[in-house]
């Protein structure tokens, strides 16, 4: 076939691929800025501290959840768990908050930590696939949280509600929590022998194995920090909200997990984790549907961009994956 | 008598390899057409021509006299040309009788299947194949063996003119084999040509008239199988010819090992690796190895015969259902790679890309990978450490990228089987295992490898090498032992290791 390229399109497919690894690395930070130049121009009170304060508040959860979920892809798994281990984390700490709300607290997080090892040790143990193992916890963890807690319930611990309202500087103490979080993770994923194993399990898990790495610790272990940070989410988002709702809360945030991480160019065909990035996507998301709320275009809209930018960003992954 | 399946100068290529260079080959009716060749000859590509997987880029494919074009496997299957795999393609849940006939079952009235003449009909085809089952359970009861044997009834009632095995007898008991030989010899008598592909010689004497050689994708020899030595069979599949001379060899190890007075083996050393018995259901039968520090011991033998099972097998890479791998006067406990490398022996696995290199990280990582534990302090990695150890073995394997964190899928295959090495290296092992280190990789790369191999035993580290390269093996080895069919079946030291020698090793009868 060589003979019917032209030099036209022998640059091009050259310069093809380099902007798509572009648009992947980069896209989703130049999306987030494009969005809030647009913002800053054409919406008014959008630079109010309070609207940005709203914001960031909604969007803490789904960039705690988001965080696990990029660990998780890293893997070339998926964890389709972290809604229901939201709601049963909701439903543990009010059961427990008669200890006071740090026991609550680390109750809700073991419980989180225990329902991930169970979705991990089906995945690196069993050898069942991912998104079949998540999936059952899915359905039995929420079950179980409204066993315990059948229906909403508020709650007056003075403790967790602070938590969820106070801020620290004029940032939400939650906000502070997601950040620090963030950075945390960077760390582990770059500068520690577990996230460079995690990465390379990812990336070949047959070779992973023959030079000798942990690799079902890792993977167990992937899935319990999911578990840990979507029950972190799960109690953060409780006491903003002042009560206990295993029935709803957390419902479908896994989507919008996977979202961010898709959105953030990591590929779901696991070998490379974009913190910084992922946490872009979250944001993107959010910001995107606040833009289009505010300019008055109906919620159906929202829903055709985000399901836009996520082929988008798909389509990046792809072309370069196919280099 | 016209050949019912013809290949003429068929040619494939894929993206960097010429699969298929002018291949002809023709089938006879009543005629067992044994295809053989080695790793990357092109017997896979062939047959995915011959049943309309892959689509020629050259050369013509006549189907009784006349051009075919088979667009899709069912094309083929029309036409009369049916495949057994090694893997059953069968339906296990439903039941002997329903896969044997099904599509073509006996209707009664108003069209419902006749139960009784389905289940009748069923074992009395079956019995000609020596299967006495209840053909009412499901195929997933009966062994592989009988399950074949479904397959290949299946594909010879509908009508098949070809038959086309691949490796048919790879999990099957002797007593099996029989009856399989025995239904090919009845398929030739009908008429029906058959191919059949293996690496079992002794097989190929007993039921083939004609065999086709091919080697590096090109037609290496056509003829009656029963005017060739296995010795010859055997020097056509290699690509050496017999008696070949040659003064020095192409290869960078620094001599002939095997023949330079005071190498660094010490005979009397304890050896560093040493296996024994390793068993594992028709694949290992018993093999016994042993490495001494400072020693090049070579694995001979034909694809399949078991060479990469046993360098899996010492690393725990691979289960095995008897025998034991002594590490340092020690017995390396239970199946994982974590304890052998713990221990002091790596591998460095035959399939590059599949089992070496991680794609998505760069150069960088991919050395550190193994070693990452012992780079670090408290699980957090130091980079210092690592650069350290990278730039030491990018510069000592002169390994060729534009910086350290170039992504390692970026290489060159010589420069990925160079990181690969450095991975190993970086864990300081006592003993390596190298399957096909030079496969695939280029001229000076290939050099540089066996240089390094000579290197790395001067000082001391034990080495086991595969290769299918004869000459790499004749002057890399120190010893070679000689694998068959999973068991060692001869060993060579000194004079002896020649290339004429491994393959009269390999070529010897089984029990005499």
């Amino acid at each position: 076939m060589a003979e019917l390229t032209s030099p036209r399109s022998e640059r091009m497919a050259v310069l093809k691929p380099r902007v798509y690894a572009w648009v992947q690395d980069y896209g989703v930070y130049a999306a987030v800025l494009a969005l809030l130049l647009f913002n800053v121009l054409f919406t008014p009170y959008f630079l109010d501290a309070s609207n940005f304060r709203t914001q960031l508040v909604q969007v803490t959860p789904i960039v705690i959840v988001s965080l696990g979920m990029a660990l998780v892809i890293g893997t070339q798994g998926i964890d389709l768990s972290v809604g229901s281990i939201m709601s049963l984390a909701a439903a543990v700490v009010v059961l427990y908050l008669g200890y006071g709300w740090l026991p609550a607290l680390i109750v809700a997080l073991v419980g989180g930590a225990v329902a991930g090892a169970a979705g991990g040790a089906l995945v690196a143990y069993v050898g069942v696939q991912p998104i079949v193992a998540t999936l059952a916890l899915l359905v039995g963890v929420r079950g179980l949280a409204n066993v315990f807690v059948p229906q909403l319930v508020e709650f007056r611990s003075a403790g967790l509600i602070a938590l969820g309202s106070s801020s620290v500087a004029g940032i939400p103490i939650i906000v502070l929590i997601a950040g620090a979080l963030t950075l945390l993770m960077m760390f582990v994923v770059r500068r520690t022998t577990f996230g460079r194993q995690v990465v390379a399990i990812g990336g070949n898990r047959t070779a992973s194995e023959l030079s000798g790495l942990p690799v079902k610790r890792v993977l167990l272990s992937v899935y319990v920090i999911s578990g840990l940070l979507a029950a972190l989410a799960g109690v953060l988002a409780t006491a903003r909200l002042q009560a206990a709702d295993p029935t709803s809360l957390g419902l479908f945030i896994e989507l919008s997990a996977i979202t961010a991480v898709v959105v953030g160019g990591t590929p779901l065909t696991g070998g490379r984790i974009r913190v910084l990035s992922t946490v872009m996507g979250a944001l993107l998301m959010q910001l995107l549907a606040a833009t289009l709320i505010k300019h008055n275009l109906p919620q159906s809209w929202t829903q055709i961009v985000q399901a836009g930018i996520i082929l988008a960003a798909v389509y990046a992954t792809r072309e370069r994956g196919t280099r | 008598m016209e050949p019912v399946l013809e290949a003429k100068g068929i040619s494939k290529r894929f993206p960097g390899v010429l699969a298929l260079d002018g291949v002809s080959l023709a089938l006879h009716p009543g005629e067992v057409h044994a295809l053989v060749g080695e790793n990357g000859a092109g017997k896979s590509t062939l047959i995915k021509v011959f049943t309309g997987v892959y689509h020629p880029d050259g050369g013509e494919l006549l189907h009784q006299g006349r051009p075919a074009v088979f667009g899709t496997p069912m094309d083929a299957q029309h036409a009369g040309i049916s495949t057994i795999y090694q893997e059953v393609n069968l339906v296990p849940m439903m039941s002997v009788a329903r896969n044997l006939l099904l599509g073509r079952e006996p209707r009664g009235r108003f069209g419902v299947i006749d139960a009784g003449a389905m289940y009748e009909e069923a074992g009395r085809v079956l019995a000609g194949y020596g299967v006495e089952t209840d053909v009412r359970r499901p195929l997933r009861d009966l062994g592989i063996g009988a399950q074949q044997m479904v397959a290949l009834a299946r594909a010879v009632s509908v009508d098949a003119r070809v038959v086309i095995m691949d490796e048919p007898t790879s999990s099957l008991e002797p007593r099996e084999v029989g009856t399989l030989f025995g239904v090919i010899r009845r398929l030739r008598d009908s008429g029906i040509a058959v191919m059949y592909v293996s690496h079992r010689l002794d097989e190929l004497y007993q039921v083939c008239d004609r065999v086709t050689v091919l080697r590096d994708g090109r037609l290496a020899h056509t003829g009656q199988l029963a005017e060739l030595e296995r010795l010859q069979l055997i020097s056509l599949m290699l690509g050496r010819d017999l008696g070949e001379v040659r003064g020095s060899g192409m290869t960078k190890f620094s001599r002939d090992r095997h023949l330079a007075a005071g190498t660094s083996v010490d005979q009397q050393a304890e050896p560093v690796v040493e296996a024994r018995g390793l068993t594992r259901r028709h694949v290992l039968d018993g093999v016994d190895v042993s490495v001494r520090p400072g020693e090049v011991v070579g694995l001979g033998g034909l694809l399949g015969a078991g060479r990469t099972e046993t360098a899996k097998a010492i690393v725990g890479a691979m289960p095995i259902d008897g025998g034991q791998v002594i590490v340092g006067g020690l017995p390396l406990r239970g199946g994982s790679t974590k304890a052998a490398i713990r221990a002091g022996v790596s591998l460095l696995p035959e399939d590059r890309k599949a089992e070496g290199i991680i794609p998505t990280l760069s150069v960088r990582e991919n050395i550190a990978l193994a070693a990452l534990p012992s780079l670090g302090t408290a699980g957090v990695v130091s980079d210092t450490k690592i650069d350290r150890v990278v730039e030491i073995f990018m510069r000592r394997l002169r390994i060729k990228a534009a910086s350290p964190n170039q992504l390692v899928s970026e290489l060159s295959g010589g420069n990925q089987q160079k990181v690969l090495l450095a991975r190993w290296l970086a864990v300081r092992p006592k003993v390596l295992l190298l399957d096909e280190p030079t496969r695939g990789i280029d001229v000076g790369a290939k050099a540089e490898v066996q240089a390094l191999i000579d290197e790395l035993a001067a000082e001391g580290l034990g080495v086991l090498l595969i290769s299918s390269d004869l000459e790499e093996l004749v002057e890399g080895a120190d010893r070679i032992l000689v694998l068959r069919e999973g068991a060692v079946v001869g060993e060579l030291s000194g004079d002896d290791v020649t290339e004429e020698r491994i393959m009269a090793t390999i070529a010897e009868q089984a029990d005499g």
